[in-house]
């Protein structure tokens, strides 16, 4: 997995809450593995003007300021919905790291910080505050630094942000839980021993 | 490892019963008792192929095809996709060379994997059960815990049979009092997401109480917990009762004879002890609940039959206000249409969320006699072989056909549609599945949940319509 320490990077801004992994990835691209570049699926649907099937010049990724964006700033319960880890992938794939929110669909959050894609929870106000930042003045930035766990707004505020020290550690360092799981085979082992590996209760 | 003392919650008592370890940091190992495959997840075994590791506990897994599967016939040739035959086939390659049992097309218990979960009787009480799909909240309503999980976390679980986890908060929703006729499960979810939102219960592990709860037949718990994802929860639970067992018993993989008593002693001590305390509590007056319709794009967006579409104008802040005038946009909804006034093209009975026995009968006892108004297309599709079997034998198969309805082959179909099975845009479907997302159901389709009666209700009258008026309580 790509490690994560600090990020300064163009945020675009999503100001709508609920934002469902059915629309950061329609379902009919799910079948594709995981080699395969994902970028082109991300909003496939909301990016394009329904008719016509062209580009919608208006969709915040669409616009040029916000090409180069690598945190995406949205409403409450970014990405609810399914668990298809499609959704963090066509992230990635697009060149996103982070993605900022009140809060996220937990099955999201979890497949983020296992593939590099830093999920970062702010208050409401705070959120709301840099959606108007990012509108004021498209194409600015955001500095986020995990170790020390701030987000600096394009207007210089800071604002700390919570994480679990487990995924922490696991994405400043680009460690999967496989590694991990590893060390404690012993105990795992025994816990078998008293439940089973058989199928039954 | 030492346990809590004083009361514990069912959550709690399964929770501990499955931790291999926890670390300082909070991170607790949990040995997965169930894992359940579908035929979405062929990525995991991709990443166990790149690590050279093979799944630790073959004989705790289970799988089935759902999601991919052709509901127009049962052969692997029928479905056209040649992307969509090989996702069928990788499940039936991965199982089969690491000896995972699997239900496969032409099996009698191939189904929708959390109408097959159940209904075996791999899901019970007291167990800890994950797979890659969101909906895997379902098999809570049997008293066990389970969460739907991400393909790398399939990945480690097939290697390892363990998962990492923080604890999450529990939340109690009870809903007391009696439901009122033709309200069922789905309305009562749909309640509860409209009064709470669909983040209202993130990060929490819902465990729904009270006498409207207890009323409720196992399907109509299993509606319940399936859509608990849709509230923002991780998972949904009902504590494991009488209705629980009687629904168990003789299933094929329920214990057995002596087995099955001594299970039963064990999960008669599930239930969350008096006193137990919850992080959140939530209640809802179970009579005060109607059938309910979607108007929107969240399933929070959900009104009782008789309301009418919502004016963005009387919302509280100007984003809520910019997101209905988007939702009614995409759906073609104009504010103050009753409802009932609403024309519909299609009717989809079917998916995780209501394709059980009982949502059929309901469905057809509307149907009967009755007949799918012109030029609407109703499809009823049964979750599983087994409820096809007991459709047919029970000949409910034949009710639907007479009124109009297609009756086809078990799958997860028009709920998502990564099979084909779509609508086109801008038609508008009466779905009993659970999500009405923007292009859910296909680019431009306008999904609107209810429950089978209600969508059976729908698809006679053309409109939606209150099913109270069609059928008698
Ligand atoms: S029926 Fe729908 S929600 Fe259920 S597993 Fe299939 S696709 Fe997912």
């Amino acid at each position: 997995m790509e490690a994560f320490v600090t990020l300064d990077a163009v945020a675009v801004p999503l100001p709508l809450p609920n934002i469902d992994t059915d629309q950061i990835i329609p379902a009919r691209y799910l079948s594709r593995p995981r080699e395969v570049n994902h970028a082109d699926f991300l909003f496939h649907d909301a990016r394009r003007v329904p008719a016509t099937d062209e580009q919608n010049p208006e969709f915040p990724l669409n616009r040029e300021a916000w090409r180069e964006a690598k945190i995406i700033v949205a409403g409450k319960n970014f990405a609810c919905g399914s668990s298809r880890e499609a959704a963090v992938w066509a992230l990635f794939d697009a060149g996103f790291r982070c993605a900022i929110a009140p809060s996220f669909g937990d099955i999201f959050r979890n497949n983020g910080t296992k593939n590099g894609l830093l999920p970062v929870v702010l208050p409401a106000e705070v959120v709301e505050d840099i959606l108007a930042q990012l509108e004021a003045s498209p194409g600015a930035h955001i500095h986020v630094d995990l170790p020390k766990q701030e987000v600096t707004a394009p207007d210089g505020s800071t604002h700390g942000f919570e994480i679990d020290p487990f995924a922490k550690h696991c994405m400043l360092n680009g460690l999967d839980d496989f590694g991990v799981t590893a060390a404690y085979e012993d105990d795992i082992a025994a816990f078998e021993r008293r439940y089973g590996r058989e199928n039954r209760i | 490892m030492s346990e809590p003392s004083g009361p514990r919650t069912l959550f709690e008592k399964i929770w501990s019963r499955h931790r291999v370890t926890e670390r300082e940091d909070g991170q607790t190992l949990l040995y997965v008792g169930r894992h359940l495959l579908h035929d979405g997840g062929a990525t995991a075994f991709d990443v166990l192929r790149q690590r050279g590791l093979k799944p630790r506990a073959p004989d705790r897994i289970f799988a089935t095809p759902d999601h991919y599967v052709s509901t127009a016939g049962r052969k692997l040739a029928e479905i056209e996709d040649p992307r969509h035959r090989e996702m069928v086939e990788k499940l039936a390659r991965n199982t089969a060379e690491h000896g995972i049992r699997m239900f496969g097309l032409g099996d009698p218990n191939q189904g929708i994997v959390h109408v097959m979960g159940p209904e075996t009787g791999l899901s019970q009480p007291g167990l800890l059960i994950v797979c890659g799909d969101s909906h895997t909240s379902t098999h809570g309503a049997v008293g066990a815990l389970a969460f739907g999980i991400g393909s790398t976390e399939v990945a480690h679980v097939l290697a390892t049979q363990t998962l990492w986890q923080r604890k999450p908060k529990t939340m109690r929703i009870t809903v007391d009092g009696t439901l009122g006729p033709q309200v069922t499960g789905k309305d009562v979810i749909l309640a509860i997401i409209a009064r709470i939102g669909a983040a209202g219960a993130t990060g929490h592990v819902i465990e729904y109480a009270g006498s409207a709860i207890r009323g409720l037949s196992m399907e109509g718990r299993l509606t319940l917990c399936n859509m608990s994802i849709e509230a923002g929860g991780r998972a949904g639970m009902v504590a494991p009762d009488e209705t629980t067992y009687a629904y168990l018993h003789g299933r094929p993989y329920a214990p057995q004879g002596a087995e099955w008593d001594q299970a039963v002693m064990h999960w008669r001590e599930l239930p969350s002890d008096a006193g137990a305390v919850f992080d959140t509590e939530v209640s809802l007056d179970g009579s005060a609940i109607q059938p309910m319709v979607t108007w929107g794009n969240s399933p929070e967006d959900a009104l009782p039959i008789d309301a009418a579409v919502p004016d963005p104008e009387s919302a509280a802040d100007a984003e809520r206000r910019a997101q209905m005038r988007r939702m009614l946009d995409y759906m073609g909804l104009v504010p103050g249409t009753p409802l009932t006034d609403i024309a519909i093209d299609r009717v989809f009975i079917g998916s995780c969320t209501n394709s059980r026995i009982e949502d059929l009968r309901a469905a057809a006892a509307v149907a009967d006699g009755r007949k799918v108004a012109e030029g609407v297309l109703a499809w009823v599709v049964p979750g599983s072989e087994p409820v096809k079997r007991q459709a047919e034998a029970e000949g409910l198969h034949e009710v639907f056909r007479r009124a109009g309805f297609e009756w086809r082959e078990p799958g997860c179909s028009m709920c998502l549609g990564t099979n084909g099975d779509i609508a086109r845009p801008g038609q508008r479907v009466a779905s009993t599945s659970n999500r009405n997302f923007m292009g859910r159901q296909g680019p431009g389709a306008r999904t609107h949940l209810l429950s089978p009666a209600m969508a059976a209700a729908a698809a006679v009258t053309g409109r939606f319509a209150d099913v109270r008026r069609l059928v008698g309580g």
